[in-house]
């Protein structure tokens, strides 16, 4: 399983979600309508490393964060 | 890199960055002081920071600095922050003030756009999103 925190504004609490790859955590992160308005303005990091590639390979214990958008200052 | 619960002591900052330093032969010292304007009703401004990947990002700036001989400073405040005080401080030091000018610049643009630092404003209390202020990070959208 995969554990997937969600920071600052989007006030969802940490989920275990099953995913092979980032392309599919994308697939499961979809069905929560709640993610809706926030999934296309968030960056991802894979264990506190920022990712860009979809076809990311996930493993049991990994951690994914999603960061909404910032502004420090 | 420093973080602080509440407004930082700018003044406490740059007078020890800048006896850190006084040995070091820099040519120049640039500090950038960021304070909470008045605006609307806000009593405040409230931040919401994720260390881990704050620390990795500034670690990256500090190797580019380095590449120039000169080193980037900062300090945040977590929490909330009156109107009137400091929320953000950084700075510059390098041989040459050409290239201190110009990493001041990339730092702050570079941090407003990818630090990972969440703003609120704070009205009677309550901590409200700064959603139209806020900037999606290099990347973002991946898993839309």
């Amino acid at each position: 399983m995969i554990r997937v925190e969600f920071l600052g504004p989007i006030g969802k609490g940490p989920v275990e979600v099953k995913a092979n790859t980032l392309a599919e955590l994308s697939e499961r992160l979809k069905e929560d309508k709640a993610l809706a308005d926030w999934l296309p303005k968030c960056a991802v990091a894979l264990n506190d490393a920022m990712v860009s590639d979809l076809q990311t390979h996930l493993k049991t214990g990994d951690r994914v964060t999603i960061l909404p958008p910032v502004c420090g200052g | 890199m420093e973080l602080y619960q509440g407004p930082l002591d700018a003044k406490e900052i740059f007078g020890r960055w800048l006896d850190e330093q006084s040995g070091s032969n820099y040519g120049a010292y640039i500090p950038f002081i960021g304070i909470i304007r008045e605006e609307g009703s806000i009593e405040a401004l409230s931040f919401d920071i994720y260390e881990p990947i704050l620390q990795s990002w500034f670690d990256a700036w500090q190797e580019r600095a380095a590449r120039e001989g000169a080193i980037v400073k900062m300090a945040h405040a977590m929490g909330d922050v009156p109107i009137h005080t400091s929320s953000y401080v950084s700075a510059v030091f390098s041989p040459r003030r050409r290239v201190a000018l110009e990493l001041i610049d990339a730092f702050v643009e570079d941090f407003k756009a990818n630090a990972p630092i969440w703003k609120y404003d704070v009205i009677n209390g309550e901590r409200i999103y700064a959603a139209d202020r806020s900037t999606p990070m290099d990347g973002a959208g991946l898993l839309a």
